[in-house]
């Protein structure tokens, strides 16, 4: 109980995994809350990879940590781009809205 | 005894805001609540060692994305309560998936183990701390043995920052832009006459 080890911090991680999914069924509507569920599942796998790279000592699991990072951050962006130019086209972001591509 | 205090209020606090994320009635909360779960999140990868990561996540989740996600949640008028119509409707659904989910989860957990030579696996052992510190040792793995990876994510980046620049940037019709090429090419000749005016005659 009171000695921290691996599987404590995957338990979290994968808390926190599964919040992510969750919210996404939970908030159907909203792009923006299913993008915020996104960065909570890339952040359970970056605390999974740092936490296998600490109890292995081996340092390449915090790089590619970094690199999770780098693609979460460009790719918030891009989607948050995307958001905006919606919501300037049609005056909404309800995600049953989006289906102009729908043949 | 007290590092597993430490360990149990950040992880405590990372589900809990984590919930308040995804149930938060109002977008702003939930993004102020996101900012919430990096910031101790950051407190559990610098309770594992890794000190530069948790920094990272400090400056560019908390410091760039979520104030991204902020800025976007407030500029953007959203009717919140018709986005929250039938917000119960999905909850069965996502609450058996996610209970589905986390119950692999924990048998995958339940039934791992080390492989034997694991100690011969690995790729890049962690100096000790009175060799090099965290963000040294990280620092000379990422510029040596994964240069390459380095650049293409600087490459991803650079993508992103064009590609958003390119969504968002609107040329609006009728607005007044200075021409420098033309105000450079101007001369005297054209624009200035000079007259011989008589007095009390005008022009």
């Amino acid at each position: 109980m009171f000695e921290i080890g691996l599987s404590h911090y995957l338990t979290v991680a994968a808390i926190l995994f599964t919040l992510g999914v969750f919210g996404i069924f939970l908030n159907r509507k909203n792009v923006i809350i299913i993008m915020m569920s996104i960065e909570l599942m890339l952040l359970a796998v970056n605390l999974n990879l740092v936490a296998f790279s600490s109890f292995l000592n081996d340092l390449v699991g915090q790089v590619f940590a970094m690199f999770i990072l780098t693609v979460a951050a460009a790719e918030a962006a891009i989607g948050l781009a995307i958001v905006v130019v919606f919501f300037r086209n049609r005056g909404t972001i309800a995600v049953e809205e989006i289906s102009q591509l729908k043949g | 005894m007290f590092a597993a205090l430490i360990f149990y209020m950040f992880a405590g606090l990372t589900v809990a805001s984590g919930v308040a994320v995804i149930s938060a009635r109002n977008p702003v909360h939930s993004v102020l609540f996101l900012i919430l779960c990096f910031f101790n999140a950051a407190g559990l990868f610098l309770l594992l060692g890794a000190e530069f990561l948790a920094m990272v996540l400090v400056v560019v989740y908390v410091g760039a994305v979520a104030v991204l996600f902020l800025f976007v949640v407030m500029m953007l008028d959203i009717n919140v309560v018709k986005l929250r119509e039938g917000f119960l409707q999905y909850l069965p659904t996502g609450a058996l998936i996610g209970l589905v989910l986390l119950l692999e989860l924990t048998v995958v957990f339940a039934g791992w183990a080390f492989a034997p030579d694991v100690e011969a696996l690995v790729a890049a052992p962690a100096p000790t701390a009175d060799v090099a510190s965290n963000t040294e040792a990280l620092g000379r793995l990422l510029y040596t043995t994964y240069a390459y990876l380095f650049q293409a994510s600087g490459v991803i980046l650079l993508v992103a920052m064009v590609g958003t620049i390119l969504l968002t940037l609107r040329v609006r019709a009728g607005g007044r832009k200075q021409k420098i090429a033309d105000q450079v090419a101007r001369r005297a000749a054209d624009t200035l006459e000079i007259r011989k005016v008589p007095t009390g005659g005008g022009i």
